[in-house]
């Protein structure tokens, strides 16, 4: 009898859950637009930042990794030590990590995915990254040593990226189309052209995702992803396209706009080896004549923050230098007269397809063209940008923003497609690479973005916000990108 | 349409064509946008390039007549040198059509059912065979995106309708009498061909070649559209219409007028296209296609 | 009948060997390199050549034309650059939407034409007649991109009654993917549907003056009895002729379309490809659009050629 009546009360139970269960489903998925489809869902061969906006935190993890705020926090190694000497690092991994393919996750993983990414033959995007480590070795199945060749401060870092993340050595023929990670939610399906549909991974080692299903939908026109937002067709849209139509979501109360910071510096890029950017009485005059607050009106409809050199306004190491290329048309056209131009010239300025580049480079033009700057604009795809700027060096004057977190040490490597040659810099670089003390780090730090300021190496016009529209019901969003991802792992709908 | 036409009375042609009244209406639209055209060169009410963020996305007014754009441009002026951009490459694509078309479809002619005309005409069929919107895409993606590469992309695609009409017409000519005639006098092929065969010719080749220009005028919206025309800041309707699109939503006035102002000079060809055939062929008058 | 066969078989192979050649030489002098574009600013240039060699981009040029063409012989497309999946597997994917999109589009327009036509010539020159006729001209003259925008306005983002762009997948249920499929049908059909129905007035004009039908007509049958049992079959063979052409064109000319409702139909496979520079794909792709096309022409030709042999002695 009792046994019976707890049947019962088991079943009565479980058909309640059940009918209950569509209730809750529909709480418990979420589909999130995207505006470029990934070429794949490998982020160890690839430099597209849609597939670390599908993949990280979600599928892949690394050993460590940037939270919302751009903190590095433990992931896969819980915690590490540091030998005094700064050239080893001894990781403690988590355990019970199991792949999604339900493989145990061990020391040997993490010694196979680093060992691959700086291997002679490795197509990782950001091969630099693993540059300094001289080797990788197995301690335990829990314990995994990294040596470098040299201190290297920013080592915890380099290891959060995207392009850092361990696979298995099982799954890695198919990592592009069938990625197997450790994260909390799985690979399910891949519709091309159109979807890639992620699950709850009920054998995650952490705490689990609140959500069940995660859906990243492309939609690369903005008057599409606008649509599909009103519809409810997708219930978030972390980088929405459509900027100008950001007014009628915030007057509407069903959505949130959510704006924030990308580690995006942009842009107006100056062939620095080439006339008449060689000089550099040209370049400030160009700084000159740049009005960033039309531009950020014109092209981003008021989003994005004026920088005034190459790092971004929401890191504490950094100095506001707006003030020292402010729009100032008259004393640009002092500064062209001075240099022997005081007619102007003609240069070409070619623009790669985003929004920023084409509308911005659009107004920057007709800036330029009133200190007698003649800008002919051609737009290029990135392909030949990648092929014709960035390779061949072959621009005048160019817009881009440059998403890397820290890259100031761009401005450092020789042979980049700015032509800058400043040994004052490069000093600067080898200092800060040789040194491990946050605050002095953090004096070099300022003093690199004085040093390219002064140089007017290129016109620096905002920090690319991150501006996205998502239900407003939706909690857990990142509000900054702090690294190309849309973490999933802690959003769930509240009530 | 062209119900009124009469050639049995002689009159000078000109005359005679605005007895169409599809042509009358055709050649009246047309005439507007290259008046247009020719008249932005001096006065537009506005500097078709002058941004003014503060002014931006405003509807039709008085002061902006169409509206303004998303930097604040005045429509109406865009529009005015936007014809101009648009014409352009639309009727020297056709001249390209023309200039290389029409000597190949008579040579094939003159020597039918020879290599030369079998090569001729396969390779024809070939350009035809291929999709002409991804070859133009891959032209510019070779050579930059530019007025003068939508004009090639557009051209090469003119070159084998030309051809084909003129081996077409040509051919049936080069059965009649008088050419067998000319031939018997010891005159060459070339020679039948340039002082017989395209005078004969010509009308079909006119008639043809205003059908080109309006297909041209669509061609160069398409490429401009997915940005592979005259580059910003010059103007062109086909990229008016694409910076709308994302605003469409907002500033609906943004796509619109471009939009009506390509139909209007697509329409006014045809339009022309028809008068011109009804007036060179009355025969034709019953099957207008 | 067999000589003309064989002659236009070899003609047939002939084009589309030459098509295959200049299809690869033109995307060899494409500016931009697959592997670069993969790997981004930051790749360092060694990491780039090994990319390059896995890709097999650094075999000699007469060596990937060969290997291209023996595979596409098989049937074998190659590997996509970018997806990294056999690219037969991509097109068979885009084709599940390219092909009912066609179809749908074409059906819509020839739905609509051949009616129209049929009452424009049997109605001739009345107001009826102008007015379909004027209504032709003007579908002839809207770029399909502009009407779309116009749909999208109008029906997604004013009414509210169609998605504005995407394809849910045919696993969605039929009607929710057709209905996707809705809006870019209309507007690729628009055009089509007016060429269409001049051409279907202006063939049964021509066949409603031959004298067969002046016969039928004293023998006695009404007009429309005339019409519907003689001149409307025998007028079909140019319609026919043309909706053969549109669907072929449809396939490759909805590129524009696609993008505008962002659809992952073969169109848009090579628009990416060709800014990512897979171009292994695009290669492909061109290819497969020019060989439907030369078949399909050769098909129309050969159907005529049986109709009349008068044709097979010039060809």
């Amino acid at each position: 009898m009792n046994r019976l009546m707890k049947l019962m009360t088991t079943a009565a139970v479980l058909l309640a859950a059940g009918a209950l269960a569509p209730a809750f489903a529909a709480n418990t998925a979420i589909t999130v637009g995207m505006v470029l489809e990934p070429p794949n869902l490998d982020p160890t061969s690839g430099a597209a930042a849609a597939i670390r906006e599908v993949t990280y935190a979600n599928i892949f993890q690394g050993l460590t990794r940037f939270d919302a705020n751009g903190a590095i926090v433990p992931d896969l190694a819980k915690s590490w030590d540091i030998s005094p000497d700064g050239l080893t690092y001894t990781f403690h991994l988590a355990t019970g990590v199991k792949f999604h393919d339900g493989s145990p996750f061990s020391a040997d993983d993490v010694k196979f995915s680093l060992d691959r990414a700086r291997a002679p033959d490795s197509t990782n995007a950001q091969k630099g990254l693993f540059a300094d480590i001289a080797s990788v070795d197995v301690v335990d199945p829990a314990t995994v040593k990294v040596t470098l060749k040299k201190p290297n401060g920013s080592f915890l870092f380099n290891m959060a990226w995207g392009d850092a993340v361990i696979l298995s050595p099982k799954s890695i023929a198919t990592e592009a189309t069938n990625p197997v990670g450790t994260g909390p939610f799985k690979f399910v399906n891949w519709v091309k052209g159109d979807r890639v549909e992620l699950a709850k991974f009920d054998g995650y080692w952490g705490t689990p995702a609140k959500l069940d299903k995660v859906t990243f939908k492309f939609i690369s026109d903005p008057s599409a992803a606008f649509a599909a937002m009103m519809a409810g067709d997708v219930d978030a849209f972390p980088l929405f396209p459509a900027v100008e139509t950001l007014e009628q979501f915030k007057a509407d109360p069903r959505f949130a706009v959510i704006a924030g910071n990308t580690e995006g510096e942009t842009l107006l890029a100056m062939n620095n080896g080439k006339k008449p950017f060689d000089n550099i009485k040209v370049r400030e005059a160009v700084a000159h004549a740049i009005n960033r607050k039309e531009i950020i009106d014109g092209a981003m409809f008021g989003y994005g923050t004026p920088i005034g050199t190459h790092f971004a306004p929401h890191n504490p190491d950094y100095v506001d230098l707006t003030a020292q290329s402010n729009y100032d048309p008259e004393k640009s056209k002092a500064l062209l007269k001075e240099a022997g131009y005081p007619d102007g010239f003609t240069v070409s300025l070619k623009l790669p397809p985003p929004p920023y580049a084409r509308r911005g480079g659009e107004i920057i033009a007709a800036q330029l063209a009133k200190v007698g700057i003649k800008a002919q604009i051609t737009n290029v795809e990135w392909a030949q940008w990648l092929e014709q700027v960035f390779k061949g060096k072959d621009y005048d004057l160019t817009i881009v923003s440059h998403t890397e977190p820290m890259d100031i040490d761009i401005y450092g490597r020789d042979n980049y497609y700015f032509n800058y040659k400043s040994d004052a810099f490069k000093k600067i670089m080898a200092d800060l690479s040789a040194t491990t003390d946050p605050a002095k780090r953090s004096e070099l730090y300022k003093a690199a973005q004085k040093r390219i300021a002064d140089d007017y190496v290129n016109a620096f016009l905002f920090e690319l916000p991150k501006v996205g529209v998502a239900n407003a019901k939706i909690v857990g969003l990142w509000k900054n990108q702090p690294t190309p991802s849309n973490d999933m792992s802690e959003v769930y709908w509240k009530d | 349409m062209s119900v009124g036409f009469l050639p049995e009375r002689k009159r000078g042609l000109w005359a005679a064509a605005f007895q169409s009244k599809s042509f009358a209406l055709g050649f009246a639209v047309t005439a507007i946008f290259i008046l247009a055209a020719l008249l932005s060169f001096v006065w537009t009410p506005y500097d078709a390039t002058a941004l003014s963020v503060a002014e931006k996305l405003k509807g039709p007014s008085t002061v902006h007549w169409f509206g303004t754009d998303h930097f604040g441009r005045d429509i109406f002026s865009m529009i005015m040198v936007g014809a101009r951009t648009s014409i352009a490459v639309a009727f020297v694509a056709v001249g390209i059509g023309m200039a290389a078309g029409v000597p190949l479809g008579l040579w094939a002619a003159a020597k039918q059912g020879s290599l030369v005309d079998e090569v001729i005409m396969r390779a024809n069929d070939l350009v035809f065979a291929f999709p002409a919107l991804l070859i133009a895409i891959l032209i510019t993606a070779v050579f930059g995106p530019s007025a003068i590469n939508a004009i090639i992309a557009i051209g090469i695609f003119n070159i084998p309708v030309f051809a084909r009409l003129a081996r077409g017409a040509a051919l049936t000519l080069w059965t009649r009498e008088y050419i067998f005639a000319a031939r018997v006098a010891g005159k060459g092929a070339l020679r039948i061909s340039a002082e017989h065969i395209l005078p004969n010719i010509l009308n079909l080749l006119i008639v043809q070649g205003t059908i080109q220009f309006s297909l041209g005028i669509l061609a160069d919206a398409a490429l401009s559209y997915v940005g592979l025309g005259a580059q910003p800041p010059t103007p062109s309707w086909g990229r008016m219409l694409s910076d709308a699109q994302t605003m469409i939503s907002l500033a609906p006035h943004m796509a619109l007028f471009p939009g009506a102002a390509i139909v209007l000079t697509v329409l006014g060809l045809n339009l022309m296209g028809d008068g011109l055939r009804d007036i060179f062929d009355p025969k034709l008058q019953r099957s207008r296609t | 009948m067999v000589p003309y066969l064989l002659k236009r078989l070899i003609s047939l192979l002939l084009s589309l060997l030459a098509a295959s050649v200049v299809i690869f030489l033109v995307l060899q002098v494409v500016p931009g390199d697959p592997a670069s574009y993969m790997l981004g600013m930051n790749a360092q240039p060694e990491t780039v050549e090994a990319l390059r060699q896995q890709m097999g981009l650094n075999e000699p040029l007469v060596w990937r034309y060969l290997t291209w063409i023996a595979g596409l012989a098989h049937g074998n497309f190659g590997i996509s650059y970018t997806y990294k999946v056999p690219i037969g597997e991509l097109i068979a994917q885009r084709l599940w939407v390219s092909l009912p999109l066609a179809i749908y589009a074409l059906l819509l327009s020839t739905l609509i034409a051949l009616p129209v036509g049929i009452i424009s010539a049997a109605k001739r020159n009345s107001a009826s007649d102008y007015g379909i006729m004027g209504a032709t001209q003007l579908g002839i003259a809207v770029p399909n991109f502009w009407f779309a925008m116009l749909l999208v306005l109008f029906f997604s983002i004013t009414l509210r009654w169609f998605s504005a762009g995407g394809f849910p997948g045919w696993n969605a249920g039929f009607f929710v993917a057709l209905k996707a499929l809705t809006l870019p049908a209309i507007a690729l059909a628009l055009p089509q549907a007016s060429i269409l129905a001049r051409v279907m007035r202006s063939s049964l004009l021509d066949t409603l003056s031959e004298d067969y039908i002046r016969t039928a007509r004293a023998k006695g049958l009404t007009r429309g009895q005339t019409l519907v049992r003689h001149a409307v079959r025998n007028a079909m063979i140019p319609v026919l002729t043309i909706i053969g052409l549109q669907f072929s064109f449809l396939l490759a000319g909805a590129i524009i379309i696609e993008n505008v409702f962002y659809l992952p139909g073969l169109g848009r496979l090579v628009f990416q490809g060709i800014t990512q520079r897979d171009l292994i794909v695009v290669q492909s792709v061109v290819m497969l659009l020019v060989f439907a096309v030369i078949v399909i022409t050769f098909l129309v030709d050969l159907a005529y050629a049986l109709v009349d042999p008068r044709l097979r002695s010039r060809a």
